[in-house]
């Protein structure tokens, strides 16, 4: 082989996602990884992946799609063998991250008490949860992260609850940081991954996460969407510093939140006027400029 | 030694602390910590313990204080933790998965019946119910027992040959609460019998692996197979451990069951726990009277010593088994285990006796009626119910 060969061989393998993953296409974890990789800057973190997606995307032993260590642990028990991985690492000296990625089933269902214990101890994890709204993996059931109306394949006739509130949920943990990610804002993205690699305890970030398969949406357009869903104001890009201080990283334009509805076929039963879904977004915003004013991470000058 | 009159729990966090901080000069040790009656004097031990390099994490479940465990274990730390009846059956999921991955981690079951109805007294039935779960069982009739075999338990999980977690299970309350007088390690000592805690497929930078990760049916049938043959050395590795306890601490501990006065016994009885304590001075009496009457404890449950019991068992004519558990459907699971084991025998009647389910106290009257009912049996019959004064 050749020396050019040889070095691209080389970076293949020791990207965190590595090329030959079993990522579908159009999925919002192959951007987010790769993001998360290059905001690290070389850096290789430990990574604990509970059931979910993200495990797949690992592929079939002996080979593993992640270029970093990766504990696979069982669906609800990320954060919990993830403060193992970190407090040993710390009494041995490694001071390498140690990165809890995992989906939506995992972060609002299923593992909620033990990601609420660990951010009550304020363990030092680095949380991201990828919020495809559904459980993809298991071929498209509704969350409790799954928008009110969406067609899944447990609500047929459209889910008759709201999406929980994740990130107030662990702004009342009082955790020191936790922000919103977008896949269509690279800078943000990149800026929101280093603040919480330089903020110690626990951290915790929320990407949404297109799914094409469970979006009935076209993998081509999944950046646009969620481009979309941050400009017509669906989904607030924000941070929340010590679960008191507030920025907004983004404000809402004139996009219409149809723009983001219509290209996807998950959303048949629901349309942005007749439904409660511009009154949502009126009403988010509300509450999260009030408390962006009320409590402002950033003093006025 | 130190000899000190203390409880089952104190003598098990005593002993667990001081293996933990043997390893204090290799990746450390670590306890996912969570409480339940009977158990909680275990960790609370722990929890206060002051460790040179390791830490005790109070969490919010026992299956988080497993998975606590398990990122310990894959980050190359000695682990452990403690629990109690409805406690393992919540951490079920994660004690399977420490034993698929081959993680070295012991497991203190202190015995309670598993509910609803709630009822806090000993019954094996709760670890016994995790005999599938690719770890080792160990069951302590005494307090010098269960520290003797927590101390074996690790050098044998951590064995190479083996890597594989350990369950020791007492008896809760009947050991767990009682004081005797009990030799509890010292440090130094510990620290000559433990090796460092070595775990080769710990997660490392240097060379990433996904540990857990998605197999096809011939890798996951190659590793469960694999996990078979490590069960298979437990025999030998055990042996030697034992061998080298009796070097270091100057006993010498039971090894997978214990058979006394086995040779000449038509009748032999089988218990393991508190209830073999009693049965032995039943066996003593019975003895002085001229009754050929023998005893057999299994100390090792997983992997099962099936051929050391059927070579204990060679020239029984019949054989009791007293199960303080119930698998509903079935009978007792020593038993199922026993009967097993002597596969092919004609010459030998087993019966299976459920006695003490739910911490029902197991006088010697009690042992005196199933062997007086076993002597006049032509053959064996279904688990018959044994009770006890209530």
């Amino acid at each position: 082989m050749t020396a050019d060969v040889v070095a691209t061989e080389k970076l293949r393998c020791d990207a965190l996602l590595r090329p030959g993953n079993t990522n579908c296409a159009g999925c919002g974890m192959s951007i987010g990884l790769q993001w998360m990789d290059h905001a690290l800057e070389g850096e290789k973190p430990y990574m604990v992946i509970p059931a979910c997606c993200g495990i797949v995307t690992a592929g079939a032993f002996p080979t593993s799609g992640y270029g970093v260590p990766i504990a696979a642990s069982t669906f609800a028990s990320a954060p919990a063998v993830a403060t193992g991985v970190a407090n040993i690492n710390e009494l041995n000296g490694d001071t390498s991250p140690v990165i809890c990625w995992t989906g939506d089933g995992g972060t609002y269902d299923i593992g909620m008490a033990t990601l609420s214990a660990a951010a009550e101890r304020n363990e030092d994890l680095i949380y991201i949860c990828y919020d495809n709204e559904i459980y993809g993996n298991t071929g498209g059931q509704r969350s409790s992260a799954t928008p009110e109306g969406v067609v899944t394949s447990t609500t047929k006739q459209g889910k008759g609850e709201g999406k929980k509130d994740m990130m107030a949920i662990m702004a009342g943990h009082r955790i020191p940081y936790a922000a919103t990610l977008s896949v269509a804002h690279r800078e943000d993205f990149l800026r929101k991954v280093r603040t919480a690699r330089q903020t110690s305890g626990f951290r915790f970030l929320l990407m949404l996460s297109p799914c094409p398969t469970g979006w009935k949406s076209e993998p081509d357009e999944s950046v646009e969407l969620i481009r979309s869903a941050v400009c017509s104001g669906l989904f607030p890009l924000y941070e929340v510093f010590d679960g008191v201080r507030y920025r907004i990283n983004e404000q809402p334009d004139d996009t219409p939140v149809s723009e983001y509805i219509s290209h996807q076929r998950r959303y048949t039963k629901v349309s942005a006027e007749a439904t409660s879904l511009e009154a949502f977004i009126k009403q988010q915003w509300h509450y999260l400029n009030g408390m962006a004013t009320a409590f402002p991470a950033d003093k006025a000058t | 030694m130190a000899r000190a009159l203390v409880t089952g729990n104190h003598a098990a966090g005593h002993t667990l602390a001081a293996c933990g901080e043997a390893n204090r000069e290799a990746r450390g040790c670590c306890c996912g910590a969570y409480p339940i009656t009977p158990q909680s004097e275990i960790i609370e031990f722990l929890r206060d313990y002051e460790f040179t390099k390791g830490r005790t994490i109070p969490v919010e479940s026992e299956h988080s204080a497993m998975g606590v465990c398990i990122g310990a274990s894959v980050a190359g730390a000695r682990s452990f933790t403690a629990s109690s009846s409805n406690g393992l059956a919540y951490m079920t999921e994660n004690i399977f998965a420490a034993g698929f991955y081959r993680l070295p981690i012991v497991l203190i079951a202190v015995n309670r019946t598993l509910g609803p109805p709630w009822n806090i007294w000993v019954d094996q039935g709760d670890s016994l119910a995790l005999r599938d779960a690719a770890w080792l069982q160990f069951y302590a009739e005494s307090h010098q027992e269960l520290v003797d075999t927590i101390l074996l338990a690790f050098r044998i999980s951590e064995d190479e040959r083996i890597l594989l977690p350990t369950i020791v299970a007492q008896d809760g309350f009947v050991t767990s609460h009682t004081q005797m007088v009990v030799d509890l390690p010292e440090q130094e000592l510990v620290d000559r019998y433990l090796p460092h805690c070595h775990i080769p497929h710990r997660l490392s930078l240097e060379h990433p692996t996904t540990i857990g990760g998605l197999t096809w049916p011939r890798e996951t049938e190659h590793h469960r197979r694999e996990i078979q043959t490590a069960m298979e050395q437990v025999p030998a590795v055990l042996g030697e451990a034992i061998d080298e306890f009796e070097k270091v601490f100057g006993r010498r501990p039971h090894g997978m069951l214990s058979a006394e006065h086995t040779e000449d016994a038509e009748t032999v009885l089988i218990a393991c726990n508190t209830m073999a304590r009693t049965l032995r001075n039943v066996v003593a009496e019975r003895r002085e009277r001229g009754e050929r009457v023998g005893m057999v404890k299994p100390k090792m449950f997983r992997p099962f010593p099936r051929a050391e019991l059927a070579a204990a068992l060679s020239g029984a004519k019949r054989v009791g088994v007293l199960d303080r558990n119930h698998s509903p459907g079935s009978g007792g699971i020593f038993w199922q285990e026993i009967a097993a084991s002597l596969q092919g025998r004609s010459d030998v009647l087993v019966q299976d006796y459920l006695v003490g389910l739910g911490g029902g106290d197991v006088t010697p009257q009690v042992i005196h009626e199933i062997i007086d009912d076993l002597n006049t049996r032509k053959e064996a019959v279904e688990p018959i119910w044994k009770e006890v004064a209530a």
